[in-house]
């Protein structure tokens, strides 16, 4: 069975062809921002009884073997895992172990991210095992996908529409495993305690919700309750006790740093000062900047310029680390509103301040819902490998064409009200601004600004914006200037070369295709 | 015996960025053999090999194996890195240009504001490139001391074509050049090619000097160019102090004078501290002699890069010495180097009154200005000047401060 032919190909409404047909399952081509209406019902999973689960509330099998078994594990199968451990994740390896030990093939693992940490399961792709990833790939698995070997078609999808997918039942999960710092035998579980705190579970929120069967893993089995109960025990088939249920160090770092580099933070203070400028920033706003050296930074001008006007913000959306949490400390955030949590000053706030928000991709991102609060958000910060001259956007491909990262939250956050990517002109010489993305993963029409080291480039929709810095001293400039410097200074960089083969798909927050990926020419 | 005709130049591994790695072989038959490995190759590769095969056209190089290592350099940087190996195994005075130079002589002058310069490693191609987004007032290229003994020959050739090509966005293109005798080679590699400013390290005589500007005279005519080229002498150690007035007036085209402290303290036999008790007479004797002589007095570097509070305080010291600016090693040392020589309020407001005062008078056309009762010489209008520039310079005053007259 061949199942990555992807047969008849269409062209969406942004010029890009996609096919009308994956994994033999129906697509739907992206139809504009907005435009596609769901119709029928949230999807179900079946209804159980209890009592069919023990009164006592002890769920407990032996070991993850016994629970993958209980819960029916065979060929084709759907099985998520989450990505709160990141780099740290020592469990879902483990299933496809198992899975392969008892000779299961043609899984779909659905995971929310891919990690370098999983770059062992590329054996398990190779041989069967694991039919195709729908979900982020990086690094070892993104270039094994790109060079076509994997047997069925990637799907990419944003953490919202993760959530989407399941909720509509575009995706049915079979078994969902989900790994908990801590956790009670009824299933009960949380990421704020234990050797392997993460700060929150909100990526495994739809898992546990919609799966046909859930099984909790965790290090840190305390008597019930477990509270926070982050999961809830009364979606939870089974659970189990391991000795290790990820690596610390990998999975938070002990502090974030902010980055040293003087080009980095050249661009960061430009971002800052553009928004102090266009008044984005005012008593009471609200922002996203996550982790990352360029983010990191324009968060701590942000702070700097709530300082010097003695304001405050409303609230934080993070991807939390020590400095919005000495924000909130310090009374200049009201609340965070986090989704994952980097480092330890991150998990102990979640554990101790009631300020400190989780949340889930089904409050801050879900599309077919009713209303999230993504589009909230004043001023949103992101980053991409690419924009082009109509100020779309790749994060998930480099130019070569390879296939590096995922989407996570990033389509979802581009319905925030002003969205800035900061981003280097060119990268050693590859230019970040050219004629046309390589992959399209967001739509320019959703965004606003491109601040690179050489000049700022307004969306020539945001009027707004080009009126109030019409007298400024940053160097605004068109998005096609700062595309020419980029090539009097790299060159030209050719396109890179691809065979027909469609080795993923890029799906939009509401489930249509928005464009798809191809396999890179040796 | 076989004779190993090969030379290897820039730089290799995973670390490496925005740099590459050439090896050349030259050998007496077989034809070229070019291997090219670039971490850009799907976008550039085509570029790349092009770039090759017209540097081994225009040395005419028949038979040998050249290979490339790029680790996503710039045309200019492997140009510099292919020529480099070439002129290891054989004499050519020829620079291969691998486009017209851009016309980017920017002439400075004597007066500029030298606040902040900042120092780059010549062989370092990386930290290049994006400097003059820093806007410090002059860039040094530095084929002294931040370049290995190993890498100096191979640095001059880049060094050459950042000048020719890398735009500095309005910096003062400088170059360290190395001690004199040793530094009068690498004038070869910069003079007529856009340097502004030359910066002549271990100064301790007034010949050393009028050795730097023979060898500039010959290649000025032999290149046709007639760029004007300053320099700056570095007074590095007791003797270069005793003699430092001397050496300010050795020359017409000297704007400033730099005390390198470091070499100096070694040189004395003791430690540089931060407080700089022990290099207060020379720094002050470096002050007076750059006044007496009427060129600019320059501090030196500040090394610790983390440290900005400390670098402010010595900023202060520099200023209240009367030093007009020092050298940084980091671009994030620029802004705070700026903000600490910053004129002060009363100072700036003196200045434009002044500056007002002598635009209303050219205006109508009087020769000479005035303030209230007070006739204004043609220095104090200069000096009132350089304080505006300055204060523009780092947002201190409007464009447009004449409005408020």
């Amino acid at each position: 069975m061949n199942m990555k032919k992807t047969g008849k190909m269409v062209i969406n409404a942004v010029g890009r062809l996609v096919p009308v047909e994956v994994n033999g399952e129906q697509q739907i081509p992206f139809q504009g921002v907005g435009k596609y209406r769901p119709t029928g019902r949230r999807y179900g999973p079946p209804l159980v009884s209890c009592a069919d689960f023990p009164s006592d509330g002890n769920k407990l099998v032996s070991n993850l073997k016994e629970a993958l078994v209980k819960a029916g594990l065979k060929d084709g199968m759907t099985i998520s895992t989450h990505h709160h451990f990141r780099n740290g994740d020592l469990i879902a390896n483990q299933i496809f172990d198992i899975a392969h030990e008892l000779g299961v093939k043609n899984l779909r693992w659905f995971p929310s991210a891919s990690f370098p940490c999983h770059e062992p399961l590329i054996k398990y792709l190779e041989d069967g095992t694991i039919n195709r990833i729908e979900g982020s790939m990086n690094g070892a698995l993104g270039r094994f996908a790109s060079e076509g070997r994997m047997q069925g078609v990637g799907v990419l999808r944003s953490h919202g529409g993760r959530y989407q997918a399941v909720q509509d039942g575009e995706v049915q999960i079979d078994i969902a495993v989900i790994a908990a710092p801590t956790a009670d035998a009824f299933g009960n579980a949380n990421g704020v305690d234990g050797a392997a705190a993460c700060g929150l579970l909100g990526f495994a929120l739809a898992d546990s919700q919609f799966a046909h069967k859930v099984i909790v893993v965790t290090d840190n089995l305390v008597p019930f309750p477990c509270i926070p109960w982050q999961i809830q025990g009364n979606y939870v088939d089974y659970t189990v006790k391991v000795d290790k249920v990820g690596d610390p160090e990998k999975i938070v770092s002990g502090t974030t740093a902010v980055t040293k580099s003087p080009d980095r933070l050249l661009i960061a203070e430009m971002t800052a000062q553009f928004c102090e400028e266009a008044e984005l920033i005012y008593d009471g706003f609200s922002y996203q900047a996550g982790a990352g050296g360029t983010s990191l930074s324009i968060g701590i001008y942000f702070d700097e310029i709530l300082k010097r006007k003695n304001w405050k913000a409303r609230f934080v959306r993070a991807g939390s680390n020590q400095y919005p949490v000495k924000m909130l400390e310090e009374g200049r955030v009201d609340y965070i509103l986090d989704g994952q949590t980097f480092d330890l000053e991150g998990v102990r706030s979640m554990r101790e301040n009631p300020n400190h928000v989780n949340t889930s991709p089904f409050t801050s991102y879900n599309y077919h819902g009713k209303g999230n609060f993504a589009s909230m958000v004043d001023v949103v910060i992101l980053g991409a490998t690419e924009v082009d001259v109509n100020f779309n956007a790749n994060v998930v491909t480099h130019s070569d064409g390879v296939l590096l990262h995922g989407i996570g939250g990033w389509q979802n956050c581009l319905f925030g009200k002003t969205v800035f990517l900061p981003v280097p002109l060119f990268r050693d010489r590859i230019p970040v601004i050219i004629d046309e993305v390589t992959t399209l993963c967001g739509p320019g029409e959703l965004i606003d600004v491109i601040v690179t080291e050489r000049g700022i480039a307004i969306n020539p929709r945001r009027t707004d914006l080009l009126e109030k810095l019409k007298n400024s001293k940053l160097p605004i400039k068109t998005i096609e200037q700062l595309k020419e410097e980029a090539e009097a200074i790299c060159g030209k960089p050719a396109k890179p070369e691809f065979e027909d083969e469609v080795i993923a798909i890029v799906k939009w927050v509401d489930g249509t295709v928005l464009d798809s990926i191809r396999k890179v020419k040796k | 015996m076989e004779i190993i005709d090969k030379a290897f130049a820039g730089n290799r591994g995973d670390k490496v960025r925005s740099d590459c790695y050439v090896e050349l072989e030259l050998k007496d038959s077989g034809g070229l053999n070019i291997v090219v490995k670039s971490k850009v190759q799907a976008m550039f590769g085509a570029d790349i090999e092009k770039l090759v095969k017209d540097f081994t056209e225009f040395y005419n190089i028949k038979n040998a194996n050249i290979l490339m290592e790029d680790n996503g350099a710039l045309p200019l940087v492997q140009a510099a890195r292919l020529e480099a190996t070439y002129k290891m195994l054989r004499s050519d005075s020829r620079p291969f240009f691998f486009k017209n130079p851009s016309q980017n002589s920017l002439a400075t002058s004597k007066e500029k504001s030298r606040i902040s310069r900042l120092y780059l490693p010549g062989n370092n191609p990386s930290l290049m490139i994006n400097a003059g987004l820093h806007h410090p007032d002059g860039i040094i290229l530095d084929l002294e001391d931040a370049v290995a003994p190993a890498k100096k020959f191979e640095a001059s050739f880049l060094v050459r074509n950042a000048l020719l090509w890398l735009d500095f966005y309005g910096a003062e293109k400088m170059v360290r050049i190395n001690q004199v005798p040793r530094g009068l080679d690498d004038l070869e590699h910069i003079v007529g090619y856009g340097v502004n400013l030359i910066l002549v390290p271990k100064c301790e005589s007034a010949d050393q000097i009028r050795l730097v500007n023979q060898q500039i005279d010959v290649l000025r005519k032999e290149r046709n160019s007639n760029q004007e080229i300053w320099l700056m002498p570095i007074i590095e150690s007791a003797l270069g102090v005793v003699k430092a007035y001397e050496i300010a007036t050795s020359a017409e085209n000297i704007v400033a004078m730099a005390i390198g402290l470091e070499d100096y303290t070694a040189d004395l036999g003791t430690r540089r501290t931060e407080e700089g008790k022990e290099s207060f007479y020379a720094r002050s004797q470096v002050v007076n002699a750059c006044r007496a002589a009427g060129i600019q007095p320059i501090d030196s570097v500040f090394s610790d890069v983390n440290d900005m509070e400390g670098l402010a305080r010595n900023v202060q010291n520099s200023k209240a010495l009367g030093f007009d600016g020092m050298g940084c090693i980091h671009p994030r040392q620029i802004k705070v180097i700026h903000e600490n020589f910053a004129p002060e309020t009363a100072e700036i407001e003196k200045a434009k009154k002044i500056v007002n005062a002598f635009i209303e008078a050219s205006e109508k056309g009087l020769g000479v200005v005035s303030l209230g009762s007070k006739m204004i010489d043609a220095p104090v209008v200069k000096r009132a000047q350089k304080v505006i520039d300055i204060a523009l310079s780092i947002g201190l005053i409007d464009v447009d401060w004449r409005k408020e007259f």
